[in-house]
């Protein structure tokens, strides 16, 4: 398949079972509740050493958000219930209870129901006291600036981690270019988030080493500069450089969407841009029981 | 389906117990047998078709029509369906009811909603004293739902109140909130002598300063981000409650009372 003279590889993209979560961020105004939200969100890349996976699902307008005030609405994805749990709790403690003006609410309403603000409480030594609105619990918790309202709980729901595509280009800004126009298109996308930075990792792994110590290592077969030297490249030689676009999504089908906008995006650009073709990076199909093949997403 | 009505047809000369008169106590029973149930009417036992018109099937919908005070414990242990009533009724109204609404177009007596678990109870009237309270030598009061008085409260709205929110368009007597335990109040008239006497926690919402026993300490003015959310919730009510310009979110915040544990408040609004 090829789309603007982008070549579309007959591979897939191999996602993982994930459990994740989502939580509504609020605050006296738009530029704190994104400090709240980016602070949540950081060093959550991988689960692989991050513990999670997060990221900055939308800006929210006070008439979506619970309290009225502006919000932004993060989430949080990880391999199991309990991680998520702990993730979740640790970084709502450590990132919104600290930041001015915050309050934090839930994203999910259905799902297993797992504590937000329901053991942050107790930081209130005491003083902290709860409401129940429209079925809801939500503590108040005294802090130095006012008080820090946060909901009790919120959703943990089945989700898909690890969709992804791999954009090859001539260039390494053209790489990141057609990456960067990707993003713009997937971040418009809901219940998904890309959680690398900017959306973008360029370092992306593939599973193993030859260190013992390390599950995961270089994906030496798309390093542009290893083409002449790894056993097998999957580059061409007019390949210099190569990003990827990770994505985890609350459904198959959420980051089916995301997969084709971006990938759309990047295909706008074509081969004049320097992008030569579009792959991704899977595992044989061993691993992940979620494939996302490319052709059937672009056709 | 027409709503099962009950028509007053005499003014009983004693008080009535209408517990058995219940939406789920009365489904699937034929007309004939509601009209053969036995109610308490002091020391006697009258059939209903004795006191009340019987009409109507549909027993999710109870109205009682031609209501006197003489009639307690309508509602009692409510779990589903809507019971309304036209006219006044006695004490107990919505006695521990477990869901549903109750609909009182007209006054309630005494201990309406005491002990209350869960569901609505609108009193377009007066309510009488021990609203959403604890029965006599009970420790807890209304446990949850909504209670919502179109006119004035007795003393001790919400005595050991644990959970649950009174909304009271009128003015509420003395010993508001008295041994609140937690939950909600909110009146919008004034409130009388020994507010929040001995609570523990909890909230009372003032739109009018009261007179604070001195057993309460002022917090200072305050901005609190729960308030909105609340009158928000209120919205769907058919009460000022619901009027954006009833709703605040600047208190003034006194915490009480200090005699007990102190972690009750008490918020007055403060005019912008």
């Amino acid at each position: 398949m090829i789309i603007n003279g982008v070549q579309i590889d007959a591979t897939f993209a191999e996602a993982f079972p994930m459990k994740g979560t989502r939580a509504i961020i609020t605050a006296q105004n738009e530029k704190w509740a994104m400090i709240a939200a980016q602070a949540m969100t950081g060093f959550a890349t991988s689960v692989i050493a991050c513990g999670c996976e997060a990221g900055i699902e939308r800006v929210l307008s006070p008439d979506e958000t619970p309290d009225g005030r502006p919000g932004v609405s993060i989430m949080i994805f990880a391999m199991g219930g309990k991680g998520l749990a702990k993730q979740l709790e640790t970084r709502a403690g450590q990132c919104v209870l600290t930041s001015p003006t915050s309050a934090l609410f839930a994203g999910i309403d259905g799902g297993i129901r797992i504590p937000l603000g329901k053991n942050l409480r107790y930081f209130g030594d005491g003083f902290q006291t709860s409401k129940f609105i429209s079925g809801k619990r939500y503590w108040r918790i005294p802090v130095m600036d006012g008080e820090f309202l946060a909901e009790a709980t919120t959703g943990q729901v089945d989700a898909v981690g690890g969709g992804n595509f791999l954009v090859l280009a001539q260039s390494q800004p053209q790489a990141l270019a057609a990456c960067e126009a990707a993003i713009e298109e997937m971040k418009k996308i809901p219940n998904v988030i890309m959680p690398f930075p900017g959306g973008v990792v360029r370092s992306g792994s593939k599973v193993g080493s030859k260190y013992k110590t390390l599950n995961a290592s270089t994906n030496d077969a798309f390093c542009p500069t290893l083409k002449g030297s790894t056993k097998k490249t999957d580059l061409s030689p007019d390949v210099e450089s190569v990003m990827e676009i990770v994505i985890d999504g609350l459904s198959k089908e959420d980051i089916d969407k995301a997969m084709r906008v971006g990938i759309q995006a990047v295909c706008n650009l074509g081969v004049e841009n320097g992008i030569t073709r579009i792959s991704a990076g899977n595992y044989g199909g061993k691993l992940g029981p979620f494939h996302f093949h490319l052709q059937e997403i672009m056709a | 389906m027409s709503a099962l009505t009950f028509t007053l047809k005499i003014r009983p000369e004693q008080r009535v117990d209408m517990s058995p008169l219940v939406c789920q106590a009365l489904e699937n029973l034929e007309p004939v047998e509601i009209a053969a149930i036995k109610l308490h009417c002091g020391k006697k036992k009258v059939r209903v078709d004795e006191l009340f018109a019987v009409s109507g099937f549909d027993t999710k919908h109870i109205l009682i029509k031609n209501s006197v005070a003489k009639l307690d414990y309508i509602g009692k242990e409510l779990d589903g369906g809507v019971i309304r009533v036209e006219g006044d009724v006695g004490a107990y109204c919505g006695m521990g009811m477990k869901s549903g609404v109750i609909k009182v177009f007209g006054n309630a007596g005494l201990y309406a909603g005491c002990e209350m678990k869960k569901g609505q109870l609108e009193i377009d009237g007066n309510a009488g004293d021990f609203l959403g309270g604890a029965l006599a030598g009970n420790k807890m009061g209304m446990k949850g739902g909504l209670i919502l008085v179109k006119g004035n409260a007795g003393d001790r709205v919400g005595d050991h109140l644990r959970r649950g929110t009174i909304l009271i368009e009128g003015s509420a007597g003395d010993y508001c909130g008295s041994r609140m335990i937690a939950g909600t109040i909110a009146v919008l008239g004034n409130t009388g002598k020994f507010l929040g006497h001995s609570m523990r926690r909890g909230t009372l919402l003032l739109w009018n300063a009261p007179k604070l026993p001195a057993s309460f300490n002022d917090c200072g003015s305050h901005t609190l981000a729960f308030l909105p959310m609340l009158f928000k919730s209120f919205q769907s009510l058919n009460s000022t409650f619901a009027l954006t310009e009833n709703a605040f979110n600047r208190v003034q915040r006194y915490a009480g009372d200090m005699s007990e544990i102190g972690r009750g408040e008490v918020l007055v609004r403060i005019e912008n």
